[in-house]
């Protein structure tokens, strides 16, 4: 496999690793990741790793990166479905995934994407509702 | 000690990375380690390897199933005949890189693992060997 799918739903990305990925493979899906953000307008980005049996600093590093990344593009990042064992073996290695927001599981992660982006929402229906006084306005004139 | 079991493994490309990962992975399973055990000497592993590609220019993977009065475990050892380590106090330290890393790998195999060696000389090479007890 050279490339790891990216989902669209909705106003967000969603990716799930199922492979044991090389080095190379994980550079690409984070610029893929990047690319597809820009191209969508996406507000989010859905990251699960309940596959992964080893998450090493490599991949640690692009986890970051991706949550990184994400937040330039104005798109939210969770990851979701750390194993225990991976998550003991993180903090014993010396990563503790800074700044990246972590949940349970697909579910809460997607409601706590919607929760963080409901903020993307209320501008839009602003935008609109503003677009709206102006059409009344000049219906007034 | 005795060596019950051992695979030497080529470390020249991030496919022999991932190859490493997972005969690791089984030799731990076969030996009996607890999951969390299993996943700490991989991890070590995919460091130790990635070192020996990406700093030692490439090397082998030594697997061995060992066991010592009446315990078991895991013991590794990553060589390359590379440029070798100037300052090994300096590259142990957390957050010391001459590449793009981290700098986390060495202080966190040896962090990883129950017993840790490294040896290294300028011009010659860098060998690590850890073990992980059941
Ligand atoms: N096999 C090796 N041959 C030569 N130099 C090495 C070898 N292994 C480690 N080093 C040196 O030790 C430094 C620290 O290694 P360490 O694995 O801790 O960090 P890193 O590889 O630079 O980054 P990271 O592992 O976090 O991605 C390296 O930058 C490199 O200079
Ligand atoms: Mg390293």
């Amino acid at each position: 496999m050279d490339r790891i799918p990216i989902l669209r739903m909705g106003q967000f990305l969603i990716v799930s690793i199922q492979v044991d990925m090389h080095d190379r493979l994980a550079l690409t899906l984070q610029a893929d990741l990047a690319a597809r953000i820009s191209q969508t307008g996406a507000h989010g980005v859905l990251l699960d790793i309940s596959s992964l049996e080893v998450v090493d600093s490599f991949i640690g590093r692009m986890i970051s990166n991706i949550a990184g990344t994400s937040r330039v593009l104005d798109a939210e990042t969770v990851v979701v479905g750390i194993q225990p064992a991976v998550a003991i073996t993180l903090v014993e290695l010396g990563l503790s995934l800074p700044g990246v927001r972590t949940a349970l599981n697909i579910e809460k992660g997607m409601a706590m994407l919607r929760e963080a982006t409901a903020g993307f929402e209320e501008a839009d229906a602003a935008g609109r509702n503003s677009l709206s006084e102006c059409d009344d306005d000049s219906a007034a004139l | 000690m005795t060596v019950l079991r051992c695979e030497t493994m080529p470390v020249r490309s991030q496919q022999d990375v991932v190859a490493v990962r997972q005969s690791v992975r089984s030799f731990a399973v076969a030996q009996g380690l607890s999951l969390v055990d299993q996943t700490k000497i991989v991890t070590a592993a995919s460091e130790l390897a990635r070192n020996t590609l990406d700093h030692g220019g490439g090397g082998t993977a030594r697997l061995e199933a060992v066991s010592d009065n009446g315990r078991t475990g895991v013991r590794l050892t990553f060589e390359d005949r590379g440029p070798g380590i100037a300052d090994i106090a300096r590259a142990m330290t957390d957050g010391f890189t001459t590449g793009s890393g981290l700098g986390l790998g060495l202080g966190g195999a040896k962090r990883l693992s129950n017993d840790f060696d490294l040896w290294s000389r300028t011009g010659e090479g860098t060998r690590v060997t850890i073990t992980r007890w059941k």
